[in-house]
């Protein structure tokens, strides 16, 4: 006879709830590690689909996801001519938040490298890669955008005309995919007003040296578009993309380019190291700690729980000790008891959060590794919280049934 | 084991029996130098006022509260010198003593057949063997028809009934109830009481009953009367009386029936 099925059965409404309570116990803490093992995902998610070999940035920075990196556009030029390389492609990125349709529009820019990049090799769900080189952008379902929606970026509109799954930057923000030329002008888009206000201090820088005395043409030039002016420089880029010749060896490469005095070279590992231990480290450690926490106030509630069902059953305990169950029959009751609650909790967690994370704004994901180490974290948690409960059984006395 | 089940020896019996509880300034002496022998067959009752010794006599019979002082033999075989174990009491206990209590003390998560049936599972007995003798038990006790209900569903005889049929369960030779007819009225009372002489008799068992109910002291083959944690008087039916007429000993040592 199971006496832990049997009392299971008697008080099946408490044992019920009591479940209930720890599933969603455990929902959370799943729901802690998968938004962990996502913010890590997601990190590093934009590195692994653009697969570059090396990420060329600005000398002596650590970007362009982990602090700004400006270079200039025509690196991607220069790089090109290194021996070994075979691809490059220029990689503006920056977030903007504007309104759209009334609420407010978060959008990772990133420029892709147009004609060379035109996007193919994005997860689309709908619609097609860009296909012009202005006005066409292809956005994440996250962003709430619509194919064919003509959404107003700094003074150019730009229309919907594909959709990606899944593509979102380390801060949980939807990716909007422009040409880079595109993703530039939405960057450095200043007002009229600001505009007028930049050359007028221009004027007046010009006005100041003896270069803009004896070259009165500069003055006028300076009153004009910057893009007139060649001595200043075009809008910078983030980053260039590098692919490498297929045998070669990216660190190579990569060493011959570092040696420029205005550039650093990260591998695709180093980049991905470096949005790892920079950007989300702190998120990561602090979701971290915070599933640690929330598994010891797991561990510490089930122990009450199952000491307090201990003690409901205590004068039960007695009275089986009196008749004569031995201890094993004793301690297999509150044990199956435990393991049972601990399994049942485990699998309404997981059939909650499989409900319940899609709903998330931010991906939660469930890797098979993290569900199984849970699961023996639940086992052992169930084990050690059955102690207490034991160890108070055990000190009955049988005639204190007879109380 | 076959010495300590011969029909000649005594279902149980106790031999200066002490219990004292604290010590110092703090000592409580619960029972005194207690002897007293219950043959086999024989149905024996405890009197007494509260704290008298009664329940802590009963007790220390059936091995949870270990004595003081004194020696405890049941069907002849030594279990208790002092507070020292001769036996495994728990073991000894689920094959040799049955308990019934002033209140059913059913678990309450068990059916009525099922609370009869782990105490055969428990010694040993398969479950269907178990489910088996339960039932027979139960129709014995005439409740085989609330076998299915918990003992919350049952009335105060009937968990009075299934409690019995649970400390008959592994033919023990010993039935040691505390009050077992304080729940029940006066017919079910001497029903209970009739079913003990009988199985004292089948089994060549002893029972020991402590009991406040005067209605049916005419059952008892010796009434040991305690006052103060010792035997004040011992009162044994004559056989050949045809009206369970009564000798009465101020010296329970000699009361005894031979």
């Amino acid at each position: 006879m199971n006496l832990a099925v049997k009392d299971i059965r008697h008080n099946l409404g408490r044992f019920v709830l009591t479940t209930i309570g720890v599933g969603m116990l455990l929902m959370i803490v799943m729901g802690m590690g998968g938004i962990y093992r996502g913010i890590t995902e997601d990190a590093t998610l934009l590195i692994d689909k653009l697969d570059a070999d090396l990420w060329v940035v600005q000398r002596g920075t650590r970007g362009p996801f982990a602090e700004v990196s400006r270079l200039p556009t025509n690196l991607a030029d220069r790089v090109a001519t290194v021996p070994g390389v075979t691809q490059t492609r220029r990689f503006v990125f920056h977030t903007v938040q504007r309104q759209h349709n009334g609420k407010p529009l978060r959008v990772a820019v990133l420029g892709l490298d147009w004609p060379t990049d035109r996007g193919e090799w994005l997860p689309l769900v709908a619609g097609r890669p860009l296909a012009q080189n202005h006005f066409e952008m292809v956005a994440d379902r996250t962003l709430g955008l619509a194919l064919g929606d003509r959404v107003p970026l700094g003074k150019e509109t730009y229309t919907v005309v594909g959709l990606t799954s899944g593509m979102i930057d380390s801060g949980g923000n939807g990716l909007g995919f422009f040409t880079a030329a595109d993703a530039q002008t939405i960057q450095f888009d200043l007002t009229g007003e600001a505009v007028r206000l930049e050359r007028a201090a221009r004027v007046g820088r010009v006005d100041r040296i003896d270069l803009g005395r004896t070259q009165p043409p500069l003055l006028e030039r300076a009153e004009g578009e910057t893009a007139a002016i060649p001595a200043l420089a075009p809008p910078a880029i983030s980053a260039v993309l590098v692919r490498v010749q297929p045998g070669t060896d990216p660190r190579t490469v990569a060493a011959a380019i570092s040696g420029w005095a205005d550039v650093s070279v990260h591998t695709q590992d180093e980049e991905r190291q470096l949005m790892l231990s920079g950007p989300v480290e702190k998120a990561k450690l602090q979701i971290g700690l915070f599933r640690v926490l929330l598994t010891l106030i797991s561990a510490i509630i089930m122990a009450l729980i199952l000491y307090t069902l201990t003690l409901d059953k205590l004068h039960d305990i007695a009275l089986l000790k009196l008749i004569g169950a031995p201890n094993r029959v004793i301690l297999g009751m509150i044990l199956q008891q435990a393991l049972l609650l601990g399994a049942m909790g485990f699998g309404i967690a997981y059939l909650l959060g499989q409900w319940l994370f899609p709903r998330f704004p931010r991906r939660v994901i469930l890797m098979q590794d993290d569900l199984i180490q849970l699961a023996v974290i639940v086992l052992v948690i169930s084990v050690l919280s059955s102690v207490l409960g034991i160890w108070k059984a055990m000190r009955v006395e049988p005639n204190e049934a007879l109380s | 084991m076959t010495s300590t089940t011969a029909a000649d020896t005594p279902a149980i019996e106790v031999r200066g029996l002490t219990k004292i509880y604290g010590s110092g300034n703090t000592e409580v002496v619960a029972m005194r130098d207690v002897t007293l022998t219950v043959n086999r067959g024989e149905v024996v009752a405890l009197l007494g006022p509260s704290g008298s010794g009664k329940s802590t006599l009963l007790t220390a019979v059936g091995l949870i509260n270990p004595p003081t002082a004194g020696q405890i033999a049941i069907g002849g075989q030594p279990v208790m010198d002092g507070p020292r174990d001769l036996v495994n009491l728990r073991t000894f206990r689920r094959e040799h003593i049955g308990f019934i209590f002033q209140k059913s003390n059913l678990i309450p998560f068990l059916t009525a057949r099922e609370n009869v049936q782990i105490a055969l599972e428990l010694n040993g007995e398969t479950s269907r063997a178990g489910r088996k003798r339960a039932l027979e038990l139960l129709d014995y006790l005439g409740v085989a028809d609330r076998a299915d209900h918990y003992p919350a569903m049952l009335s105060g005889g009937q968990q009075q009934r299934v409690a019995v049929a649970r400390a008959l369960a592994n033919r023990p030779q010993v039935i040691l109830a505390d009050e077992p007819t304080a729940a029940l009225d006066s017919q079910r009372g001497r029903q209970v009481m009739e079913l003990f002489r009988k199985v004292a008799h089948e089994q060549g068992g002893g029972v020991i009953v402590v009991t406040h109910d005067q209605r049916s002291l005419d059952v008892f083959d010796t009434i040991y009367e305690m006052e103060d944690g010792r035997v004040a008087r011992a009162t044994t039916k004559v056989q050949a009386s045809p009206h369970g007429e009564r000798v009465s000993n101020a010296e329970p040592s000699t009361a005894r029936q031979t």
